[in-house]
C-alpha cells in the first residue's frame, strides 16, 4: 500500500494545482458559527480541515435537495411539445476533500439503491462516478460517534480513494484506488512517506477507535422476524416524542428517499427529483385518502425498521447507518437511534 | 427550577394512582447534554423517570391535539398558553386535562452554549442559576440568563396562565423587557433592505418543515404546502417557494402564536423562524390589544368580529 | 442502460368511456417512435407510469395484452390530479408512458394449471390482460380450466362488457359475472363477489391457482372463501397498490417491509403478503 507524505506547507498549493483537473468540494466553515457545511469550494477557498461533522451530510453532492431530471415544453408550436427530454448534464471530475470516512462509506450503502443490476439512476450514478473521495481520518470522534459498530469507523477506507491522516505538520495520504492516485498526482503530491508511515497510521487508528464511547449491536435483529419486530410493544413509547419533522432523514448520509415533481414556468417546465421523507404523511398517502402509514408511530417505526432491519434483510448486509450521530444531534426531541437499536436487538 | 421535580413526581404519581388521569405527559432524561425527551408515563411507579430542568423547551401542548385519554400535562407558561389555544380551537377538552403548572425561568438554547466552545460539549450541569459546561478541552461556568432561548429572555408570562396543580410557587414576571426591539429594527428597514433581510434569513432553509411540525398551532390535517389540487407551493429550494411557505405559515399563526420558540428550537438549520411570527404577534397586540392563549373564554381576534375592530388597513 | 425516468412519447389513439358513471375511461395509446413498442415488451400483470408533462405521473396496470400488437391500453379511474387531467385530454394528444414496471402474474408457474380469476369493480384491468393472453390460440392449450368471477355494482359498471359477453359464449372459459342487486335484462348472477365465488368457483388443489384483484372490502371477504374452497396461501395470487413515484424501486415510498410494491411486486402470493407488514 502506497503512502504519500504531504507537508502541510504544500497543502494549499497542491489543492490549487489540482483545480485544473478537478472541481473541489469540502467542509466550509459557516461564518460566525461553530459548525461547517459541505459544499463546492470557491476559487480561492480551502476546505476546513478542522471541521467536525458537517451539519448536513455530504450526500447532496450526488443527491441534491432538488435536481432537474427531465425538461419539457408545452408550446404547441414546438414539435417536441409534451415530449420529455433529458437535459445536457456535465459531470466534471470532482475531488471531495476532507470527507469523513463514514460519510464516504454511506455512499456505498446508498449506491445499493441507485445502482442495481437491473436499473441505474443516471443522475446519482454519474455524479458519484465523477467523485474522487479524499477522506480525512477522524482522530477526535464526537460523543455521538458509533461508527465502529456499524461496519465503518473513523479510519474506514471502504468508501474512499485516498485516506488522509493528520500527522501534525503533514498529512499521511494512504492511496486506496487508482482514482485516488490520479488525484494526488494532479495535486503534485508524490513524496513517499517513510517505512514507518503504515505503522503510524495503524497506531493513530487504534487510538481513535479507542476514543469512541458508544456503540450499537444488531446481531439479534438479524435473527428476529420482520413481523416480530414490527409488532413489538416499544414503538408507542419510542415514537411518542417524535414531531415527524423529518430532520433526521434530511441530515442522514444514508437516507435516499425522494419525490418526483413537475414544475412549469410559462410554457417550459422541468421534472425534478426532490428530497422526501418517510416521516411525512404525504409520503404514502393514496389518492383515495387511504394512508397505510397514517399514524406517527407507523412512520417512526418505518424509519427504524428500514434502517435496522429491512435493509439488512434485503441486501444481506449490515444496517443502513454508518454511525455518524447526526440524527441524534439534530433531533429536536432527542430520539436516539442507538436506544432504538438496543430495543430492537433486545 | 431543579427543585421542582420532586413535587412534579409527587403530583404525577398521585394523579395516576388515584386514576384521575390515564397518562402524564412530561420529560425524561435525554441521551445527550442539554437535551430531554418528551415522554408519557402511565404507571405511578414510572414517574421516577420524569425530569425537569432548563432543557425542557419543547412545547408539550404539541402532544395533546386529538388525544382521547384523560391527561396530566406538565406545563410551563408558554405550554399553558398553547393548551388554552388548543381548548379554544377544540383540539382538546378542558375536562380531559389536569394541568400541572410549572413556573419557569427560561429554557437554555443549546446552540448558544455550543457557540462559546471550540469543541463539542460533553457535559452541562445546572446549579443555582449557573451552568457548568465541560467541552472536550475546556470547562466553564456560565450564567444561565446569558444562555436563554431568545423568546425566553423577553418572556412576560413565565407562570402558567391555567393550571390545576402547581409544582412550585409562582415566580416574579419579568418587567421592563423590550419585547419587540428586533421587530422594530426590521420595520424600520427600507423595502429593499427588508427583502434582503428575509432572503438571507431563509437562505439556509431546506424545506423540511420542522418548524411547522414543532409548532402546536400547526395541526391542519393537510397543510397548504402538501395540497396537490391545487398545488399552491413548489417543493424545491426555489427562494420564492421557501418564502411563500414561511410567510403563509406565519400568517396562519397570526393572533395565535404565543412566542414559545418551538419553531426556532426545532429548525435544523438554525433559522430564526420567530422573525416572521413575532411581527404578527406584535400586530395582534398593537391592533387588538391581544395576547394569545391567555383565556379560554375569548376567541382570537382573527376569528371574531367586533364593531370597533381597526379598519385602517382597508383602503 | 437507458434513463429509467424518461417516458416513451405516445399519442392517444382512442378514448372510450368504460363505465356508465363515466368515472373510468379506457385510453388506447400508440408509440410515436415505432421502436419504442418493442422496448415496451410487457407481460400480463405489469403496470406503467402514465406521464403528463406539467402534471406528473400515475402508475396504472396495463389493460391490453402482450398478444395485442400495435398499441397499449389503460383503463383509468378519475381520482387525483393526473387522472383528472388525463380524462380531459383528447384523441391525438401527446403524452408519455414509462415502463413496463413491476413483476407479473407468474406465467411460468401457472402453465399447465387451472386458473381461477376473481375480480371486483375497476380492478379488472390486468385481469383482462391475463384472460386475453390465456385465451390466445397460441396459449390456450398451455392452461387447464379457466374460471372468472367478476362483480360490479351494476351491469354498467362492469369493465369491457362486450368482451365479457363474448367470453360468456365460449366453452373454454367459465364466466361467473355478478352484480350487487337485480337489474332489468341481467341474465347472470346477482350478489356480492365472495358468495358467488363460494358457489361457482372450482375447489382449490395443488393444480389450481387463484388470482384476486379488487377493492379492499372484496378482498377481505373473498380470502376466507378461497381458504374454505381449499386454496392454500401460496396458491392465492394478489396484486397490491401503494403510492408510487419512480416505479422501479428507488424512491422508497411503496415499501411493505423489505419488499417494494413497485419492483418486487405488485404481484405477491398471499403467503408472501402474510410475512410483510400490512402497509398497503
Amino acid at each position: 500500500m502506497e503512502i504519500i507524505k504531504i507537508n502541510k506547507k504544500d497543502w494549499n498549493g497542491g489543492l490549487a494545482k489540482s483545480r485544473k483537473a478537478y472541481r473541489l468540494y469540502g467542509p466550509i466553515r459557516v461564518a460566525d458559527k461553530y459548525f461547517s457545511e459541505f459544499g463546492a469550494l470557491a476559487e480561492d477557498e480551502v476546505p476546513d480541515m478542522s471541521a467536525t461533522d458537517t451539519r448536513l451530510s455530504p450526500k447532496s453532492i450526488a443527491f441534491p435537495p432538488s435536481e432537474v431530471m427531465l425538461e419539457y415544453t408545452l408550446d404547441e408550436n414546438s414539435e417536441d411539445c409534451n415530449i420529455m427530454k433529458v437535459p445536457e448534464k456535465e459531470y466534471p471530475h470532482r475531488a471531495i476533500i476532507g470527507i469523513r470516512p463514514y460519510d464516504a462509506a454511506a455512499y456505498l450503502l446508498v449506491k445499493k439503491n441507485f445502482d442495481t443490476s437491473e436499473v441505474r439512476d443516471p443522475y446519482w450514478c454519474d455524479a458519484y462516478d465523477a467523485c474522487t473521495f479524499i477522506g480525512l481520518a477522524v482522530q477526535e470522534p464526537s460523543l455521538l460517534d458509533f461508527s465502529t459498530s456499524t461496519n465503518s469507523g473513523p479510519f474506514d477506507e471502504s468508501g474512499l480513494d485516498v485516506l488522509l491522516v493528520d500527522a501534525g505538520d503533514s498529512y499521511l495520504a494512504k492511496v486506496i484506488t487508482d482514482k485516488g492516485k490520479a488525484y494526488l498526482k494532479a495535486a503534485g503530491w508524490g513524496k513517499e512517506a517513510g517505512k514507518d508511515a503504515a505503522g503510524k497510521i495503524e497506531a493513530l487508528k487504534k487510538k481513535a477507535e479507542a476514543k469512541i464511547q458508544s456503540s450499537v449491536s444488531f446481531d439479534n435483529i438479524r435473527q428476529k422476524s420482520v413481523m416480530e419486530l414490527f409488532e413489538a410493544d416499544f414503538w408507542e413509547d419510542t415514537a411518542f416524542a417524535c414531531m415527524n419533522c423529518g430532520t433526521c432523514t434530511y441530515v442522514c448520509p444514508t437516507c435516499w428517499c425522494f419525490d418526483i415533481q413537475d414544475e412549469t414556468h410559462g410554457k417550459k417546465g422541468v421534472r425534478l427529483k426532490v428530497w422526501d421523507s418517510c416521516m411525512y404523511p404525504l409520503f404514502t398517502l393514496h389518492t383515495t385518502g387511504h394512508n397505510p402509514r397514517d399514524a406517527k408511530v407507523q412512520r417512526v417505526r418505518q424509519r427504524f425498521m428500514h434502517k435496522l432491519k429491512y435493509f439488512m434483510d434485503k441486501y444481506e448486509d449490515g444496517i443502513m447507518c454508518v454511525g455518524c450521530g447526526r440524527c441524534i444531534r439534530s433531533c429536536p426531541v432527542n430520539i436516539d437511534i442507538r436506544n432504538v437499536c438496543q430495543l430492537m436487538n433486545g | 427550577m431543579l427543585a421542582y421535580i420532586d413535587k412534579i413526581k409527587e403530583i404525577s404519581g398521585k394523579l395516576l394512582k388515584d386514576g384521575k388521569v390515564d397518562m402524564v405527559i412530561g420529560f425524561r432524561k435525554g441521551s445527550m447534554p442539554m437535551m430531554n425527551e418528551p415522554c408519557f408515563v402511565r404507571e405511578a411507579a414510572d414517574v421516577q423517570n420524569l425530569v425537569w430542568d432548563s432543557n425542557c423547551g419543547i412545547n408539550l401542548a404539541n402532544y395533546l391535539a386529538g388525544r382521547k385519554e384523560k391527561i396530566g400535562i406538565i406545563a410551563k407558561g408558554c405550554d399553558t398558553r398553547n393548551i388554552v389555544t388548543h381548548i379554544v380551537e377544540n383540539k382538546i377538552k378542558r375536562d380531559q386535562l389536569t394541568i400541572i403548572g410549572v413556573p419557569c425561568k427560561g429554557m437554555i438554547d443549546r446552540r448558544k452554549v455550543s457557540e462559546r466552545f471550540e469543541k463539542e460539549i460533553i457535559e452541562a450541569e445546572e446549579k443555582n442559576g449557573s451552568v457548568i459546561v465541560k467541552s472536550a478541552d475546556a470547562e466553564d461556568t456560565l450564567k444561565k440568563e446569558d444562555l436563554l432561548q431568545d423568546n425566553c429572555s423577553i418572556c412576560i408570562h413565565r407562570n402558567p396562565v391555567i393550571y390545576d396543580e402547581l409544582a412550585a410557587d409562582l415566580v416574579e414576571e419579568q418587567k421592563d423587557v423590550d419585547r419587540y426591539a428586533d421587530v422594530r429594527k426590521i420595520e424600520a428597514m427600507s423595502a429593499g433592505e427588508k427583502w434582503r433581510y428575509f432572503e438571507d434569513l431563509l437562505a439556509p432553509c431546506i424545506r423540511c418543515y420542522a418548524c411547522r411540525n414543532a409548532c402546536p398551532l400547526c395541526y391542519c390535517p393537510t397543510c397548504f404546502v402538501d395540497e396537490s389540487q391545487p398545488q399552491w407551493v413548489g417543493k424545491t429550494l426555489d427562494p420564492v417557494d421557501s418564502r411563500t411557505f414561511h410567510f403563509l405559515r406565519a400568517y396562519h399563526c397570526a393572533g395565535r402564536c404565543t412566542d414559545c420558540g418551538s419553531c426556532v428550537r426545532a429548525c435544523p438549520m438554525g433559522i430564526d423562524v420567530r422573525a416572521f411570527t413575532k411581527k404578527l404577534e406584535k400586530d395582534a397586540l398593537d391592533l387588538f390589544g391581544w395576547e394569545a392563549g391567555m383565556s379560554v373564554e375569548e376567541r382570537p381576534p382573527l376569528d371574531t368580529f367586533k364593531p370597533d375592530d381597526p379598519e385602517a388597513f382597508i383602503k | 442502460m437507458e434513463n429509467p425516468y424518461l417516458p416513451y412519447p405516445v399519442r392517444i389513439d382512442d378514448i372510450e368511456i368504460a363505465t356508465e358513471d363515466k368515472s373510468l375511461k379506457t385510453f388506447k395509446f400508440v408509440f410515436i417512435n415505432k421502436e419504442d413498442e418493442e422496448k415496451f415488451a410487457y407481460k400480463a400483470g405489469q403496470f406503467a407510469e402514465l406521464s403528463i408533462p406539467g402534471k406528473g405521473e400515475i402508475p396504472i396496470g396495463i389493460a391490453s395484452s402482450p398478444v395485442e400488437k400495435g398499441f397499449v391500453t389503460f383503463t383509468v379511474n378519475r381520482a387525483g390530479l393526473v387522472t383528472t387531467h388525463l380524462h380531459n385530454m383528447k384523441k391525438g394528444d401527446v403524452m408519455g408512458i414509462r415502463g413496463p414496471l413491476g413483476n407479473w402474474y407468474p406465467w411460468d408457474l401457472l402453465a399447465g394449471k387451472n386458473i381461477l380469476i376473481v375480480g371486483g369493480g375497476f380492478a379488472f384491468t390486468t385481469l383482462r390482460s391475463s384472460i386475453i393472453y390465456m385465451l390466445d390460440p397460441e396459449n390456450r392449450s398451455r392452461f387447464g380450466t379457466i374460471d372468472v368471477v367478476y362483480g360490479a355494482r351494476t351491469p354498467g359498471m362492469l369493465l369491457y362488457k362486450d368482451e365479457l359477453i363474448e367470453w360468456e359464449k365460449r366453452d373454454d372459459i367459465n364466466m361467473h359475472l355478478t352484480i350487487d342487486s337485480p337489474a332489468e335484462g341481467w341474465a347472470y348472477n346477482v350478489g356480492f363477489t365472495p358468495p358467488v365465488t363460494e358457489e361457482k368457483a372450482p375447489k382449490g388443489d395443488e393444480n389450481t391457482y387463484a388470482i384476486v384483484c379488487g377493492p379492499p372490502v372484496m378482498i377481505k371477504f373473498t380470502l376466507p372463501v378461497l381458504e374454505k374452497l381449499g386454496y392454500t396461501h401460496d396458491h392465492i395470487i394478489m396484486s397490491l397498490e401503494n403510492r408510487m413515484k419512480c416505479g422501479f424501486g428507488m424512491c422508497g415510498r411503496c415499501g411493505i417491509g423489505k419488499e417494494l410494491v413497485c419492483k418486487d411486486g405488485p404481484v405477491f402470493t398471499l403467503d408472501q403478503i402474510n410475512q410483510t407488514p400490512r402497509e398497503y
